[in-house]
């Protein structure tokens, strides 16, 4: 007889299955970057932008794929399940669309593409593997693969000082932050003597907890803080998302946040991590407040919008402050959050990116003064975003906000739920400030508008159509969110959760 | 209940099909006589199919017809349920009766960007419809946010000078207090586990509510904010001047003629009929903020020289009426109150109508800038004269009727409440008719006045369906009330036997 240890540390077929994605996006990523150099020059920008593309096709049929065979694969590594299936699909269809938006961005800013293609496709690489990892370790990697791809993108202005202070403070900022959360997990191995997540869990649950513990998870959530931009972890976003070229914003605003939120919430559920409550209530209700806050006085359309994706990422940290019964719904409220955050986002950048013009030259208010005459699908366009980000019926920012607030309500938590409506009012007055910039106002200044190539018009289709689609008929997605949050939390409380399905008192 | 050839889809129909309209308005060319003329088309028609309402109503009935009730979303348990009452039912009309009329009003005076003005006036109405026939608190509230925007962009884009400022002060105000209704649902849904009026109302009324009685009085107010901001009760009105005096004066009659109601329907549907007891316990500062806002508002109006910021004003008193007979809890008070919102939404309509028309002459509000107009458009002098009357409260014309129920019901509930806003019937008499005077009678101070244009055809068309509808109102009220007694008498039960618990003790 073979022993059984060194059989389950065999890769089987299966094992790769579940990593499909990953192994089919790094082989297109690796095919742009070989390509790269045989192409020619002039047209290398759109063939290879259209490898990638089709990467990222292959890559949701490869998600699919693995959604087919749920499971732990290498040696309970990596598991695959419908949560995990959730966030590859999310993340591959915001590179997706991120690189449509893309082709005319990087023709018009002259930047060479190369291994910008390349790049996006290993970010996603790292963050799927972020999502299905169960191991610290693994995690920890997986964070890493995502955040070098994204320093790298955000500098990829190479001619302009302030892309290069983005991804400078960016690298930096972020190293630091990620030595955190690796410090974190070290302890978090002291503490329980793994770094698997459900045995953790087992382990915690069994034992009485140890203050080792609480500083592990808050050193964890420093790092994970910091990729989600929660204050106050998020002094960083405002000049990086300046700086950075508009469609990788979209992407490192959206993507990068996801996977983030995606190992916060295995993190904290799955461990059902000790003494959080505060903590998150805290780091929640200061990203929602200054978030909007800072937003409030911002000139530049992208700093604007750093500033709100600060705020964005309180009201999901909302769904987080969940515990034992509400914990289902908050999951699911946190994905189906981070789902329709995409969404709107990704489509504001994609028509700022094409806005914006050579040199990004028109990224301030002003510049969008008349803008809905000069444009006017362009501005019903990002109208229809900003009154998502505003959470205005029938977008996906309405029901977003509301499953979240939904929820902290059936957990009691009041002064959360008001902190967070009252800081959604707020926050509708700078989106509205581009809505007044762009159709109360007439163009002082004449500021360039070029025709929305294919691409772009196909990548904002995509977008408006998720945004509508998820304010409308959000069922599908919400009960896929539903399911998920069942297979994410402890066999325990699981059993707890799901009397807390909504039922009318008899 | 029997709902026999009672169409459900009825409902529907009436409120999306300005909707459908919009959508389609969309595809048409730039062609501004096509876009209007398909504007009129569309809102007449969602008028003829909103008149099957009324003419099919089961006018002894009390409950809820013609309901839809499909579900939307499984968790949370959010449903398509719409339905109307005799309270509602008029306020529908009264929605696609002004919308026609809006379109008519800006036939001329709206030139650049008319296909999106159009556009954002169909949205406008299936929002305002909308708000009317749901049932369920969620498509309520998705409803009443949606009012927002449209009205938003009208006042801010087809406004005046300060238009962007008194947009945004609109927009604002009202998104800033619809969020603690929003709270206040979320709670609700929490702790009963539906969005349903119906159910949530049964619950509540059958005490199987967990955790209510603490909450109740948060939960009154999470909600009566929101309305209040729209109504607008004194102190909140101030951004109701503003955005009218800038907003055009078809986003003038919609918003005072329907966006106003939609905050005393919120108080009427919601506020007393989820929660009886807080409304009883919160009714007297609530009366004194509405007397208030009665002799408050119609003294600023007294002293406006804009018409149009008078007019603004004089709804801010007139709305107090409302709000006076809806906390008085008797059957007169809110018959006149539901009176008064037709009366007001017809009669302010049109004198906002009206003003827009001197507006389109002149481009100005300011009455000294007028005087002797009677000489020069007599039509038009004629057809303000009537529009003041029923705006005054002369008997046989709409004003008197509401304000008459309003005021003895408030009698009723305390004589002095019954005086002091008797009063606010004089101020009103004093500020229009000064304001007529100053404007039409004497000579022509400026020479410009002598050659204004009397009402041309298409004014005519809009400005006086709402004098005729002053009339028959004024004249026939029965034919409203008929609806309105049986469904007030109906949210009246709970208070009555409220009264009754109180006084057996």
């Amino acid at each position: 007889m073979t022993n059984p240890l060194l059989v389950q540390a065999i890769p089987q077929g299966v094992d790769y299955v579940r990593i499909l994605p990953e192994l089919v996006l790094s082989i297109f990523g690796i095919l742009v970057m070989f390509l790269d150099p045989l192409v020619d020059e002039e047209r290398s920008q759109k063939t290879l932008g259209l490898i990638a593309f089709a990467g990222t096709l292959a890559g949701m049929a490869a998600t699919w794929y693995m959604a087919q065979s749920p499971g732990l694969a290498f040696s309970g590594m990596v598991k695959v399940d419908s949560f995990a299936v959730f966030f590859h699909a999310l993340v591959i269809a915001i590179a997706a669309v991120v690189i449509l938006t893309s082709f005319e961005y990087m023709a018009v800013q002259k930047i060479r593409a190369g291994e910008y293609y390349a790049l996006i496709l290993f970010g996603v690489v790292g963050m799927g593997l972020m999502s299905s990892a169960v191991e610290l370790v693994l995690i920890f990697i997986a964070l890493e693969i995502s955040s070098i791809s994204t320093y790298i993108l955000a500098g990829f202005r190479r001619q302009e000082a302030a892309s290069a202070e983005s991804s400078l403070k960016y690298f930096l900022l972020g190293s630091f932050a990620t030595a955190f959360f690796l410090y974190g997990v070290a302890l978090m191995f002291g503490a329980t003597g793994s770094t698997n997540i459900d045995l953790i869990g087992q382990r915690l649950q069994a034992a009485p907890v140890q203050v080792l513990v609480y500083v592990a998870m808050a050193l964890m959530f420093v790092g994970l803080g910091f990729k989600v931009a929660a204050a106050p972890f998020h002094i960083w976003t405002p000049d990086v998302y300046e700086g950075a070229p508009a469609p990788v914003v979209g992407f490192m605003s959206t993507a990068p946040k996801a996977a983030a939120f995606a190992v916060l919430l295995r993190v904290v559920f799955a461990i059902n991590a000790p003494g959080r409550f505060w903590l998150i209530w805290i780091a929640a209700a200061l990203s929602m407040t200054l978030g909007n806050v800072g937003a409030l006085v911002q000139t530049n359309v992208k700093r604007l919008l750093a500033y709100s994706s600060i705020a964005h990422a309180g009201y999901l940290l909302v769904a987080f402050t969940m515990t034992a019964d509400n914990s289902a719904s908050g999951i699911s409220a946190a994905m189906f959050y981070a789902a329709s955050y995409a969404a709107m986002n990704v489509g504001a950048f994609a028509v700022i990116s094409h806005f914006a013009n050579a040199g990004e030259r028109y990224v301030t208010l002003e510049d969008y003064e008349g803008l809905g005459r000069t444009s006017p699908l362009l501005a019903a366009t990002l109208t229809i975003f900003l009154l998502s980000l505003i959470g205005i019926p029938m977008t996906g920012g309405f029901f977003a906000k509301f499953y979240v607030f939904s929820a902290a309500v059936k957990a009691n938590l009041i002064w959360l739920t008001i902190i967070g409506v009252v800081n959604s009012a707020v926050g509708a007055y700078y989106y509205l400030r581009i809505i007044v910039m762009m159709y109360m106002r007439e163009a002082r200044k004449a500021v360039p508008v070029t025709p929305i190539p294919f691409g772009l018009g196909l990548a904002l289709a995509l977008s408006m159509v998720a945004t509508l689609y998820l304010g409308i008929l959000p069922n599908g997605v919400l009960q896929y969110a539903q399911q998920s949050a069942q297979t994410l939390l402890p066999p325990v409380s699981s059993s707890a959760a799901q009397t807390d399905a909504p039922v009318a008192v008899p | 209940m029997n709902t026999d050839n009672l169409s459900p889809y009825i409902l529907t129909l009436v409120t999306f099909a300005p909707l459908a309209g919009a959508l389609l308005l969309v595809l048409l060319p730039r062609r501004d006589r096509d876009i209007r003329i398909f504007a009129l088309v569309v809102s007449i028609l969602t008028f003829m199919f909103s008149l099957h309402l009324p003419v099919h109503f089961r006018r002894g009935q009390a409950g809820f017809q013609f309901a839809i009730d499909r579900q939307w979303i499984s968790t949370p348990n959010i449903h398509y349920h719409m339905a109307i009452d005799g309270i509602s039912l008029w306020l529908v009309v009264l929605t696609t009766f002004l919308t026609p009329l809006c379109v008519l009003i800006s036939w001329k005076s709206v030139h650049d960007r008319v296909k999106e003005f159009f556009i954002l006036l169909l949205i406008m109405e299936t929002a305002l419809i909308g708000v009317f026939t749901s049932l369920d608190l969620f498509l309520f509230y998705f409803f009443w946010e949606a009012t927002l925007i449209p009205m938003a962009l009208l006042i801010g884009v087809f406004g005046h000078e300060r238009k962007v400022y008194a947009a945004v002060k609109f927009f604002m105000y009202t998104m800033i207090a619809s969020v603690f209704m929003l709270a206040a649902i979320l709670w609700l849904y929490a702790n009963t586990g539906s969005f349903d009026f119906v159910t949530i109302h049964d619950l509540i009324a059958s005490g199987k509510v967990p955790a209510f009685s603490a909450a109740t009085q948060w939960l009154f107010l999470g909600f009566f904010v929101a309305f209040a901001v729209k109504v607008p009760l004194f102190p909140f009105h101030t951004w109701l001047p503003d955005a009218h005096v800038e907003a055009p004066t078809a986003g003038s009659v919609l918003l005072a003629g329907v966006l106003l109601k939609m905050g005393t329907y919120g108080m009427l549907r919601f506020n007393l009929g989820l929660f009886p007891e807080a409304s009883r316990h919160n009714a007297p500062w609530i009366m004194v903020l509405a007397l208030i806002g009665i002799v408050y508002g119609a003294l600023v109006a007294m002293v406006q020289p804009n018409m149009k910021k008078l007019i603004a004003y004089s709804s801010v008193s007139h709305l107090g009426f409302v709000v006076l007979g809806i906390f008085s809890f008797t059957q007169l008070g809110l018959d006149g109150a539901m009176f008064v919102m037709l009366a007001h939404g017809i009669s302010t309509g049109g004198l906002f109508m009206l003003a827009g028309i001197l507006h389109e002459r002149r481009h100005t509000y300011e009455i000294s800038e007028f005087g002797g107009l009677a000489s020069t458009m007599p039509i038009y002098a004629a057809s303000y004269l009537f529009i003041v009357l029923a705006s005054v409260g002369l008997p046989l014309l709409n004003g008197f009727i509401g304000e008459f129920l309003v005021l003895s019901g408030a009698f009723q509930a305390r004589a002095i409440y019954g005086i002091l806003a008797a009063t606010g019937v004089i101020w009103s008499a004093g500020y229009l008719l000064w304001m007529y005077q100053r404007v039409f009678y004497g000579k022509v101070t400026h020479s410009v006045n002598n050659s204004l244009q009397d009402l041309l055809g298409f004014e005519k068309a809009a400005v006086w369906p709402c004098a005729a509808a002053a009339l028959v109102m004024g004249v026939a009220p029965i034919l409203w009330l008929s609806a309105i007694d049986p469904a007030v008498q109906a949210a009246l039960t709970p208070f009555t036997e409220l009264a009754s618990k109180v006084v057996g003790q």
